[in-house]
């Protein structure tokens, strides 16, 4: 019994002791729960809170409402439409199959558009949003409303997309929007935070120069989400801010008429104003129609457009490199007469053909124009005057006078991604670029705008415009918003030596146009208040062989690739001039019958419209 | 003359059985019941679905149990030590052949009215049964050769059962619960010494044995951000919701992660997540206190018990179910690698409260019956 109870004394020791071991590792646990608690929810709450709401929270970006493009009476030449579309949330439609058969019906659905409903579907989750169709026409879309009864979960919905309503007119000077790609995101910080899927952005022109103004803010749309992604309640909605609008220079009533006149024809017409640089019209033929483009060009318009002979995806006016030919002829004048090389009086004879360095030169004219003074030789585009000053001139400072007409220059700077430079040739470029020497043949050619010389278009139009205003520097523009990186005191710095030159060179060409025997007689305006003076040019696409000379075969008789480039110069009204133009077109035959009336028919237009834009300027002046 | 009173005393009249309730430990417990039911509330959103229905119903049933265990005589339960060990052997072994699988284990008996988890009960009867075995030993013989290798046994067999069903996470709890006895037992502090290092030296030849989803397990605790969507993702949402919890919490049914399904099994082992998340530290703290309190209880329970038997039961009980609670906040803290274990009375499941229960009736017990003898 003892024994026992001193056993059971010892036992009850035992497990006190070990009790209060116990004890003491539980209250050390426990601080260390009650700590890590603290460190957790006081120490850390931030982290963890913020971590919370961003499980929590999502933003729902809608696509921004883009900015638009006006001309220069504030015509929307770019602007939104409201698209109808069909939008399915596949898990709130009771029989999906049932559905969609039905809209199928309704739509008149393709077999491969329907396909391509079915894979859409696959690839989203059942409570996202499925695009049936994203631009109804107004029949289908009241039909579709009209059966709204039996397409449970179909909604129809009305969202803001893009739209050209002069269709191809401005293409190449707009360009077009379509959807994003990768590289796109990739290319622009603001298309990747304004990124929705759908979303629409420039692809050439403009509207891929301008896209960080056009673009706009994003509608977003906060909601509170479960952990798999459905939406449970809006907790707030930010209105985003629609793009800017772009004002043009453009007058619409112009392009339109370049489009017309260029219709069937490859090449451009562009328009300057002469003191301010803006561009009145800028039309490459043929364009096609940017609205194809907006919910994704169909390959079969695609095919047609890629596939056309005529190239309408190229910009002739600012990609084009076209030899100058005879329009080069004021610049190369200028060039003899700023350098001393000749005067006013200076006459060469023109027999036809001149021999030089061992090689024969033909001019234009077979018989030859006789004796010849700058004036006249302008006037009847001698070529065998021009070779003649063009050899005592010198490669090097023709070329320096083209230069800086602004010739061989891109003339929107980096507006255009695609435009080009041009070549203006001189010695060391060629040392450069070819590692040959200088010919003096090669100068030759270059006096009547041939051999390496490339101008593009609008730089054409830009030295016409520099002739014409007295030549003096100006700044070419496309959008009147557009913040002038130029500095006031860089407009009309001269670019002659002596301006009588100028005076020289302007009343050569209103010869050309409108005196018996000018190249463009037959396409001149006797009213004054239309007058113009201009410049025509026949550029070679390939040399003409001693047969070819023989035969002398007319235009529509040679095939169409081996036919010259009509191109022409002019710049109006004679008196008090305010406007330049340059046309191009390609494979044309001969400036002055195919290029020169169409230009009758623009200064016509663009002189009856010169008050009008007048009296919108006086209004932009009253306005400050 | 005194012993003899005590003696006397020996048949307790229903009046003072009542009296002698442990009414701080009965408040506790019926507290813990009624926070456990008002999470359970929140996890179905706040309206009242099928686990809180289901909830309320065992947590009525159990309480009753209880009540009725305490009425019960100590020495009833000690006779019925061996045997209710035995028979909850026998259930495992019947689960081994019978059982219910769900998600890749065998761990539940189909009773018709109730899924019973017999491994759950082992927990509680584990204890009783070594209770039992060390109660008549001299404390010389409780470190001989014999008595550890049956107490060894004894946890043994069920942890092998349960581990095979697989579930790794009780079988450890029933060995922690065995441990917790032979310590107070009296075996000698070397043995949980050279045991301790034995475990270290073999874990990496134990890990080598885990099956893939165990040794995941291991990995995503030791960097659950290596895999923030796939194994990682209950203990980093788990942590999330604990931490943006704050000082007060986001209040009663505003808990964003649970409510908005980031917090998976937020009605069984992740409860103190969403408790947590709910009322903040502040709530937590209190919730540990209220465990601190009924833990106490239970201990002071078994210091005042006047047989051995009993005060072996209470300390071994108060410090299984002091290891189960802090296990499962551990885990949910990220202070463990997650090892299904639910925490006592506040998780959904009928089996865990089931025990749990029986173990707090027959602490109850313990105490109507304090001055009981055994011989």
């Amino acid at each position: 019994m003892i024994n026992s109870s001193s056993d059971n004394v010892k036992k009850l020791n035992s497990i006190n002791r070990r009790m209060f071991i116990t004890g003491s590792l539980k209250f050390f646990i426990m601080v260390g729960i009650v700590s890590r608690l603290f460190f957790l929810q006081v120490k850390e709450n931030k982290k963890y809170l913020t971590l919370s709401d961003k499980n929590r929270i999502r933003e729902w970006k809608l696509a921004p409402v883009r900015g638009e493009f006006q001309d220069y009476f504030g015509n929307v030449i770019a602007g939104n439409f409201e698209a109808y579309q069909l939008h399915v949330i596949p898990e709130q439609v009771e029989n999906f199959k049932y559905v969609i058969y039905r809209l199928k019906d309704l739509l008149e659905l393709s077999d491969t558009e329907f396909k391509k409903v079915l894979k859409k579907k696959k690839e989203i989750k059942p409570w996202e949003t499925l695009i049936v169709s994203n631009n109804l026409s107004w029949d289908k879309f009241s039909k579709i409303n009209n059966h709204l009864y039996d397409l449970n979960g179909v909604k129809p919905v009305i969202s803001i997309s893009r739209n050209y309503p002069f269709d191809e007119n401005f293409t190449h000077i707009i360009g077009y929007v379509s959807q994003a790609n990768e590289q796109d995101i990739e290319n622009s910080e603001l298309i990747k935070k304004n990124f929705v899927p759908g979303i629409k952005v420039g692809k050439i022109g403009l509207e891929k120069s301008f896209e960080e103004i056009l673009i706009g803010t994003n509608d977003i749309e906060r909601y509170e989400v479960n952990a798999y992604g459905r939406r449970i309640s809006q907790l707030e909605f930010q209105k985003g801010k629609k793009g800017q609008t772009l004002k043009l220079t453009v007058d619409t009533e112009i392009q339109k008429l370049a489009n017309a006149l260029l219709k069937d024809k490859a090449g451009s017409i562009c328009v300057m104003d002469i003191f301010t640089g803006e561009v009145i019209a800028m039309h490459s033929s043929p364009s096609f129609d940017p609205n194809l483009f907006v919910f994704g060009i169909s390959q079969d318009n695609w095919q047609i457009i890629r596939n056309d002979p005529l190239k309408p995806l190229l910009n002739k006016t600012l990609q084009g490199r076209y030899s100058p030919g005879s329009t080069l002829k004021p610049i190369v004048a200028l060039s003899a007469l700023e350098n001393g090389i000749i005067n006013t009086s200076f006459t060469v004879r023109c027999t036809g053909k001149t021999e030089m360095y061992d090689q024969t030169y033909h001019c234009w004219k077979k018989e030859g124009h006789g004796y010849v003074s700058l004036r006249n030789a302008m006037k009847m585009s001698c070529d065998t005057y021009f070779y003649e000053i063009a050899r005592r001139l010198g490669v090097d400072k023709l070329s320096e006078t083209a230069k800086k007409f602004g010739l061989g220059k891109k003339v929107f700077d980096n507006l255009f991604e695609i435009e080009k430079d041009g070549l203006i040739p001189n010695t060391q470029w060629k040392k450069n670029a070819l590692g040959k020497g200088w010919l003096l043949g090669e100068t030759i050619i270059t006096g009547i705008g041939q051999g390496y010389i490339q101008t593009t278009p609008i730089q054409l139009c830009l030295m016409t415009a520099q002739i014409a205003n007295g030549g003096y520097k100006i700044y070419p523009k496309i959008v009147i918003n557009d913040n002038d990186k130029i500095k006031p005191s860089d407009y009309y710095t001269p670019l002659y030596k002596n301006s009588k030159n100028m005076r020289i060179i302007q009343d050569a060409m209103f010869g050309s146009t409108n005196e018996v025997m000018g190249t463009s007689y037959r396409s001149r305006i006797d009213n004054p208040k239309y007058q113009f003076a201009g410049k025509t040019g026949t550029a070679q696409v390939k040399k003409i062989t001693e047969r070819e000379r023989e035969l002398d075969l007319k235009t529509s008789e040679i095939p169409y690739e081996q036919r010259d480039h009509a191109l022409y110069i002019a710049y109006g009204p004679y008196v008090n001039p305010r406007y330049a133009l340059s046309i191009v077109v390609e494979h044309g035959g001969n400036g002055s019958t195919t290029a020169a009336p169409m230009a009758k028919k623009l200064f016509k237009l663009i002189i009856d419209r010169h008050e009008m834009r007048q009296s919108i300027n006086e209004k932009k002046y009253l306005e400050i | 003359m005194y012993q003899h009173t005590r003696l006397t005393n020996n048949n307790f009249t229903f009046f003072q059985k009542f009296k002698n309730f442990d009414y701080i430990l009965l408040i506790c417990i019926l507290l813990l019941g009624f926070i456990s039911l008002a999470t359970m509330y929140s996890t179905d959103g706040g309206k009242i679905l099928f686990h809180t229905k289901s909830h309320f119903i065992k947590l009525m049933i159990f309480t009753m149990m209880m009540l009725f265990i305490s009425f019960i005589n100590i020495k009833f339960w000690f006779s019925i030590g061996y045997l209710s060990y035995l028979g909850v052997v026998g259930l495992l072994v019947w689960t081994y052949f019978f059982g219910i699988t769900s998600s890749g284990s065998q761990r539940w008996m189909n009773l018709y009215f109730i899924n019973l988890q017999p491994s759950e009960l082992m927990k509680i009867f584990i204890i009783l049964c070594l209770a039992k075995y060390f109660h008549r030993m001299k404390l010389e013989n409780v470190n001989s050769v014999y008595t550890i290798l049956t107490s060894i046994i004894i946890i043994i067999l069920p942890m092998g059962l349960v581990i095979i069903q697989p579930d790794l996470g009780t079988s450890l709890l029933i060995a922690v619960s065995g441990i917790a006895v032979l310590w107070f037992a009296g075996i000698n502090h070397k043995y949980f010494i050279y045991t301790m290092l034995g475990f270290v030296i073999s874990l990496p030849f134990v890990i080598a044995f885990l099956k893939p989803y165990q040794k995941l397990r291991v990995l995503t605790f030791l960097n659950p951000d290596k895999d923030p969507l796939g194994a990682g993702y209950q203990i980093i949402q788990s942590k999330i919701a604990v931490g943006s919890g704050g000082i007060f919490g986001k209040g009663f049914l505003k808990g964003t992660q649970s409510y908005l399904e980031f917090l998976p099994e937020k009605h069984t082992d992740f409860i103190f997540t969403l408790f947590s998340e709910e009322f903040g530290f502040v709530g937590s703290v209190v919730l540990l206190v209220v465990y601190i309190i009924i833990i106490y209880r239970i201990i002071a329970i078994g210091a005042n018990s006047r047989s051995y038997f009993a005060k072996l039961f209470c300390y071994g009980f108060g410090a299984a179910i002091f290891v189960f609670i802090t296990i499962n906040m551990s885990m949910v803290l990220g202070l463990l690698p997650i090892v299904g274990s639910p925490l006592p009375i506040m998780s959904y499941g009928g089996s865990s409260m089931l025990a749990t229960m029986i173990g707090f009736g027959i602490v109850m017990s313990a105490r109507v019956h304090s001055q009981q003898l055994i011989a």
